[in-house]
């Protein structure tokens, strides 16, 4: 019996080792931004390894898309990425043009791009507000949700809906603009601008929101490339990639504006305040190019081009646009019928996602939060 | 005063020791709670451009009460392997800090608790008690958050009482007592004889210490919001980080006593920051009493601007926490050791080498 | 030691500055809406709860086939020639009787597809949106304006009507039949027989060419006759 008990406590003093504690920052947590699991490793409090599980906001968009013929898809497009419900729609309606190849008249761009542009306003609204939430800020929160209530009732005194829009079709648009619309959107305008000097006075500049973002989740630039992130993410590491410059799709080449590129003001380039920085800074480019929209926007039936029945030759094509999270891509491979034989959807937040185990290496539990956030991911498209 | 008065009603020092420290918890420092989650809770709709509570009476004023019906109301859940004892008496002792904390501030000139020579001493004594409640309560909750929470949160007030306690010294040092009734009393007449600008002694020294006193005024400001967690040092509390920190396990009753104890805890600190720098329950303009020849009303009158004051400052307190974001755990020790420590310590020297000569 | 002063600066200044717009904001009028009392008022194309209007239905389908969802079920049944529905709106004559239509709201996904190919603009949307009910049975609305009596009898009247026309032509076709099959003996109505054979599908034609010698080349000829002169009546009806 001795020597049993003297056994146990030799293996139990040799084996000593530090365990790495393995904390779950579950599905059901208030700074998630969705249903997404993180497993954490942790030594102490700094983190070895982060493992997302994702798959709870699954729906089977894509099996979806395959029994439905392609305008009824549309609704299911909105669905993905339900804070950018246009970039959705329109990633798709350029997709299946191209397949289709037919001619869009030029008030339907317009008209699309001025949507799309708002909708990318709207969507930073909420990235900003709940990154601020997130830090601690409850403020900018509300601010910003007010603000995104204006460009809410400009599409709904659209097309109807606040945000699930089915606004634009293969060909066209589901309606015309309402004939206050482009008033209103010239208010909203001139009412915007001051509310971003005002969030970075109240956000962005603020010492203590510095403090805890800059220097925090630095992406090197290599890094980006080889994991494929695109989007206000790969800005933020510093390298100018837009798809409305580098591969232009509707009209997007008519209009002058500049794409900002982080610069690390308040730390290194490629860190979370600058991602977070180029947010704003895309929001008043985003105000620029519905200006110069707004007054080139040419007469035209928004409607003429829409076919009677989407029955597109075999062939498939990739499309992709500027999405507020990134490069948005529809696969779609059509067989001859009037359902769509296979639609694959590039996400841009999936992509993203995977990038979170490298940037948060090193870093505390705390820190998670601030690098998810600045990530800005939403599950819908993550897991469609 | 109050307490002869009392003396002579019952007769029994005893008796009217006891009514007479129970008399600023109960007309000033309940209500003021109840009244202050009201407060915080329309101050920051404003702030936000919403309206906060509306229903429940005018504007909402009944909301505390209903949601303290509604607190008092619930079940009070124990976990089987909570340690019984412990979690109970938490509670009880993180309300009792804050509360007893009131017995030593003069509320007017006639008016203190307890009129003891240790004033300050005994706040912050006091205020010890706080740290024991919450490591309790984090500890017997048997949470991994909690836990975390707790310490976290211990760790912070004790840190933070340092720069409190320095800033408290160099104001010692330069009015030479420690009673609160007395630190009052000294800065009578016009709000230039408040501590801030520089004390009632005229001459050049005054001048000398108005920067002086102001960087004091920051610096303990800044520590007593960290002594009670508030944002942007409320990582215990933190919603989106530990889900509610050191009280994420207690419901009904006890929460409520957390909830009361945290408002009550930042009435007494702006009050004694008040005192010390601000004229405690001094008029900055002068006495209606004086003008009108009516000697009796200048103790409600003091009353009155002690109160107007504290209410004030918890209002700062508010407005800061709804501007500004949460800090870390290692930046606030940083701030704390790094930045407040020293300025204080230099401060205390310079404040010294002044009074001395 | 430059930094150290100059960290103490930025702090202070952008509180401060961050405490001015806050003060600011609490001057601002709140931008709250009181609900139950005070309501929004919704623009024109506001997309809520669907409503159909069955004085125009026409029953075609059209909705419940763009639906992406699958909300919409439609039955309905033949009117009898007699019978007069009357005209919709727009001057389309009805000739359906509509016994079943329903819309499960709760499945619907509020796309709007299925008012534009409406032809008579009866489905729409309207702007009711407090439509929340305590049973999940109470959100499948039922449209049709027929009590389900009426809906019994309407299709009993057409399974009576169908059963008629079928008896009617199963009699016409036993007399053509008897008719023919007593012309078949006589050689001149064979010749007359050939004439509809010409217009024979190909398909029909091998039993006549396979059944070419034999004694029941008559008879066959004749069946696939027959058979030939029902399809095209059937074609004409």
């Amino acid at each position: 019996m001795p020597v049993e008990i003297e056994e146990n406590i030799k293996t139990k003093s040799g084996n000593l080792r530090t365990e790495e504690m393995i904390l779950n920052m579950g599905p059901q947590h208030p700074s998630t931004h969705g249903v997404l699991r993180l497993e954490l490793q942790l030594e102490g409090e700094v983190i070895t390894k982060v493992i997302p599980h994702i798959g709870y906001l699954h729906r089977c968009f894509e099996k979806h898309a395959e029994a439905m013929t392609y305008p009824q898809v549309i609704p299911y497009t909105d669905r993905i990425d339900y804070l950018a419900s246009m970039g959705n729609e329109f990633g798709y309606a350029v997709a299946v043009e191209k397949l289709l190849g037919i001619e869009i008249p030029e008030r339907v761009e317009y008209i699309r791009v001025i949507m799309a542009e708002l909708q990318r306003i709207a969507s930073h609204l909420v990235a900003l507000g709940t990154y601020g939430a997130d830090i601690g800020a409850f403020t900018p929160f509300l601010f910003c949700f007010r603000d995104r209530e204006k460009i809410l009732n400009l599409f709904e005194i659209t097309c109807g809906a606040r945000l699930l829009y089915n606004y634009i079709w293969v060909g066209g648009l589901s309606h015309d603009l309402h004939p206050d619309f482009v008033r209103l959107a010239k208010e909203f305008t001139s009412y915007f601008k001051p509310k971003i000097k005002e969030l970075n006075d109240l956000l962005s500049y603020n010492r203590i929101f510095t403090e805890r973002t800059a220097n925090v989740g630095i992406l090197p630039v290599e890094t980006a490339i080889n994991f494929g992130v695109t989007g206000p993410m790969l800005r933020g590491s510093g390298l100018k990639w837009d798809l409305r410059k580098n591969d232009p799709y509707s009209v997007y080449n008519k209009f002058d504006f500049d794409i900002p590129v982080g610069q690390g003001l308040m730390g290194t380039v490629g860190d979370s305040w600058d991602r977070y920085f180029v947010r704003v800074l895309e929001m008043s480019e985003s105000l620029k190019i519905i200006e110069q929209a707004l007054e080139q926007l040419p007469e035209g039936d928004v409607t003429s081009a829409i076919p009677k029945r989407v029955k597109p030759p075999v062939g498939q094509v990739y499309a992709r646009i500027e999405n507020p999270r990134g490069e948005l891509g529809y696969f779609i491979i059509s067989n001859g019928t009037p359902n769509p034989f296979r639609v694959k959807v590039r996400g841009p937040s999936f992509v993203n996602l995977g990038v979170m185990d490298e940037l948060c290496r090193g870093h505390m539990v705390a820190d998670i939060i601030t690098i998810l956030g600045s990530v800005d991911i939403v599950l819908g498209e993550v897991d469609r | 005063m109050i307490y002869d008065f009392f003396l002579k009603l019952f007769g029994n020092d005893v008796l009217a020791m006891l009514v007479s420290s129970l008399i600023p918890l109960f007309i000033l420092v309940l209500p003021f709670t109840l009244v202050a989650v009201w407060l915080e809770r329309k101050v920051s709709a404003h702030m936000q451009d919403r309206l906060g509570p509306m229903r429940v009476g005018w504007h909402g004023w009944l909301q505390t009460i209903a949601d303290l019906i509604k607190l008092i109301q619930k079940e009070d859940i124990v976990a089987t392997d909570n340690d019984k004892p412990l979690f109970n008496l938490a509670p009880i002792l993180v309300f009792a800090g804050s509360y007893a904390a009131f017995a030593v501030i003069p509320l007017s000139s006639i008016f203190i608790g307890s009129n003891i020579d240790l004033g300050i001493f005994f706040i912050i004594g006091i205020s010890g008690l706080v740290v024991a409640g919450i490591l309790m309560a984090g500890w017997s909750s048997n949470n991994k958050y909690s836990l975390l929470g707790a310490m976290r949160s211990a760790a912070q007030i004790v840190s933070y009482e340092i720069p409190t306690i320095l800033v408290v010294l160099t104001m010692v040092m330069i009015t030479g007592t420690m009673n609160l009734r007395t630190l009052s009393e000294m800065q009578t007449g016009y709000f230039w004889n408040w501590m801030i600008f520089g004390g009632p002694d005229f001459g050049v020294a005054k001048f000398i210490f108005i920067p002086l006193m102001i960087a004091g005024f920051i610096i303990i400001y800044i520590s007593t919001l960290a002594e009670v967690n508030r944002t942007p040092f409320d990582i215990p509390e933190a919603e989106s980080e530990l889900v509610s920190g050191y009280h994420t396990e207690y419901s009904g009753m006890k929460f409520a006593m957390f909830f009361l104890a945290e408002y009550a805890n930042m009435f007494a600190v702006s009050v004694v920051v008040v005192a010390l720098f601000l004229g405690g329950y001094q008029s900055p303009f002068g006495y209606l009493g004086n003008l009108f020849n009516a000697h009796w009303l200048i103790p409600i009158e003091q009353f009155f601007w002690f109160v107007a004051k504290g209410v004030f400052f918890v209002f700062v307190q508010m407005w800061l926490r709804w501007t500004l974001p949460r800090l870390r755990v290692d930046q606030l020790m940083a701030l704390c050791w790094k930045y407040l420590i020293p300025i204080a310590f230099v401060n205390l020297l310079i404040v010294g080498i002044i009074t001395v000569l | 030691m430059k930094e150290y002063l100059n960290n103490i600066w930025m702090g202070l200044t952008t509180v401060f500055i961050g405490m001015k717009v806050t003060l600011k904001h609490l001057f601002v009028p709140a931008v709250t809406i009181q609900y139950p009392d005070e309501k929004l008022t919704l623009p024109q194309r506001e997309r809520n709860r669907l409503y159909v209007n069955m004085d125009d239905c026409i029953g075609c389908d059209q909705c419940a086939r763009a639906c992406p969802v699958d909300c919409i079920t439609i039955e309905t049944v033949k009117s009898l020639p007699t019978e007069d529905l009357g005209k919709t709106s727009n001057g389309k004559k009805k000739v359906l009787w509509v016994t079943q239509f329903d819309i499960d709201i709760a499945k619907c996904c509020y796309c709007q597809l299925c008012v534009f190919p409406c032809p008579t603009e009866c489905i729409y949307m309207t702007d009711v949106y407090e439509f929340s009910e305590y049973e999940r049975g109470n959100l499948l609305y039922n449209f049709i304006t027929l009590t389900p009596q009426e809906v019994i009898e309407k299709k009993d009247n057409f399974a009576k009507f169908e059963a008629e026309k079928a008896a009617q032509k199963a009699t016409a076709a036993a007399e053509a039949a008897k008719k023919k099959a007593e012309a078949a003996v006589n050689p001149e109505v064979k010749k007359t027989i050939a004439k509809p054979a010409d217009k024979k599908e190909p398909g029909n034609e091998k039993p006549n060419s396979s059944a070419s010698a034999g004694n029941n080349t008559a008879k066959e000829n004749v069946n696939s006759n027959i058979n030939q002169d029902k399809s095209s009546e059937e074609g004409k009806n």
